[in-house]
């Protein structure tokens, strides 16, 4: 086990891959409850989808894809909220518009510049082996971001999770507030695709906080047991994964539906 | 001055008025019951009460100010909370939520609110829950953790809009209890929505009947042609002596 250990970080691609995975589970389990709370996963996992209309686009221009991805999600965030309270489009219909025509434009772009394949395999089912250092300090700002929004409003998003109804009542700025929510899950989704992929990003988001939910009573509690899950899904993921050298975000996932699955069964 | 002053209030839905001409003068230490069929507009008129909903004509002032400038004096439960019976949350911190007006956005709960938040529980019996997981309680205790919600702010004006929807009768007459109690003896103006006119002609001062157009004569007495009025059929009444009653006597 201790061989394994260090064989298994002896890679500096390793290394980075680990450490991007531990500090993408401290900000699944933040935005992973709000997810769940409030009910937005269908939403988050359309988001994840259209950003990769963005990541295509940026692609083809041989510019910064993920620069491009976080625009689009953002852009999607924003229209499937306005499309579905504006117009006599359901919101659930309008995200399954959105989530088609953004992987739709980003196949397309992509398919207009040579030799994708291999990409479009990274985007769609994630390669953690492939994230720099630089990745992983981008991935840092963002948690580090995040954090502070919810330490901030705290207050804020419980209200507007318990009870929507109620916090419009008393003045709270709920349409914004929920815009905001969507736009810190559309920053974290499209930083999560280079992880898992664009296909599994919403496991991440939704898996080890519906597992911590089952056993913790508040909500701090919740965060920080799903911080942990993650972080032993990743590890655990990544070390299956390079021994049986299979995919390293397919195996992730695997190893938290397996828990998840084993926790349901226990807890009844 | 009134505590609520109402003056030739219409609301509109696309063209078809669901508020017309309502006129509404409460005071202070007022209990009013607000009845009527469903959909004739209640919980609109408490909307518009709590600047949710914009008046398409006329003027609403509470205490002498828009309602929107109001709102930190005004205690509110909506409806039936639908939320979720397993939300990771405390007593304690959901009576928290009322204080929202006071604290403001990004502040933070201080030592003073969560005294506050204490009383609130207290006032309505549920002090030694405090802690407990808000699902975990009954529908007639959730139901006194959201009175308690409602007050924590210290309002002088209590909007209660069909408080007591889903809880058993035993547990209802508890809840009225209470209200007269925070009415009588912490001087709360309550307006109290309710489509049950039995239950609220037995506790309310005055009794208001709205379907569109509000039937109020700023009394606890509501004339039998109102009430059919705004039923816009004959309505089965039993009226009851005691304590007081709904119907004048007629033959």
């Amino acid at each position: 086990m201790i061989e394994l250990q260090i064989d298994f970080l002896q890679y500096d691609f390793m290394r980075s891959a680990l450490a991007a995975g531990l500090v993408a589970s401290v900000l699944c389990s933040i935005i992973g409850i709000y997810v769940i709370l409030n009910k937005i996963v269908f939403i988050s996992d359309g988001i994840a989808h259209a950003a990769f209309g963005g990541i295509g686009f940026g692609y083809l221009l041989g510019m910064d894809p993920l620069g491009f991805g976080i625009a689009s999600a953002v852009l999607t965030a924003l229209g499937i909220g306005t499309v579905s309270s504006r117009s006599r489009v359901s919101e659930d219909t309008a995200i399954g518009v959105f989530l088609a025509t953004g992987m739709a434009l980003g196949i397309i772009f992509m398919s207009l510049s040579k030799g994708y394949a291999k990409d479009l395999y990274g985007y769609l089912f994630g390669n953690i082996l492939a994230v720099t250092w630089n990745d992983v300090s981008l991935i840092l700002a963002l948690t580090l971001s995040v954090l502070i929004l919810v330490f901030l409003l705290y207050k804020e998003f419980l209200i507007l999770s318990f009870d929507p109804a109620y916090a419009e009542a008393i003045g709270l700025p709920v349409q914004r507030l929920r815009l905001l929510l969507l736009c810190m899950v559309a920053f974290s989704v499209v930083v999560l695709i280079k992880i898992v992929g664009i296909i599994m990003v919403i496991a991440l988001l939704t898996i080890p906080g519906a597992i911590s939910r089952q056993h913790m009573k508040s909500i701090t509690g919740i965060m920080a047991g799903s911080a942990l899950l993650g972080a032993v899904f990743v590890t655990a993921g990544l070390m299956v994964s390079y021994l049986l050298n299979v995919p390293s975000g397919a195996t992730i996932i695997l190893t938290a539906a397996v828990v998840f699955f084993l926790s349901i069964a226990l807890t009844r | 001055m009134n505590i609520v002053s109402i003056r030739g209030l219409w609301v509109c839905y696309r063209t078809h008025p669901v508020l017309e001409d309502i006129n509404l003068d409460l005071e202070e230490g007022d209990f009013l019951g607000l009845i009527g069929p469903n959909g004739g507009g209640k919980s609109t008129l408490i909307k518009v009460m709590l600047g949710l909903i914009k008046p398409d004509r006329g003027t609403v002032l509470i205490f002498g100010r828009s309602p929107k400038d109001a709102r930190g004096q005004i205690g509110y439960m909506p409806q039936k909370t639908l939320f979720d019976q397993s939300f990771p949350v405390k007593a304690l911190e959901v009576v928290l939520m009322g204080r929202y007006s006071r604290v403001g956005l990004l502040r933070r709960y201080g030592r003073e609110d969560r005294d506050a938040a204490m009383r609130a529980l207290e006032a309505v019996g549920m002090g030694g829950h405090a802690e407990r997981e808000i699902g975990s309680l009954s529908g007639g205790e959730q139901q006194r953790v959201f009175v308690a919600r409602s007050l924590v702010s210290d309002p002088r004006l209590l909007l209660l809009d069909e408080p007591t929807s889903g809880v058993d009768s035993a547990q209802q007459t508890e809840f009225y209890d209470l209200l007269s109690h925070l009415n009588r003896d912490m001087g709360i103006a309550i307006v109290l929505v309710s489509h049950d006119i039995t239950a609220v002609s037995t506790h309310v001062k005055k009794i208001a009947c709205l379907n569109q157009r509000l039937y109020y004569h700023g009394s606890g007495e509501l004339a039998r042609e109102d009430i059919e009025k705004a039923y816009g059929c004959p309505v089965e009444m039993i009226a009851h002596g005691t304590p007081h009653r709904v119907l004048r006597r007629h033959d």
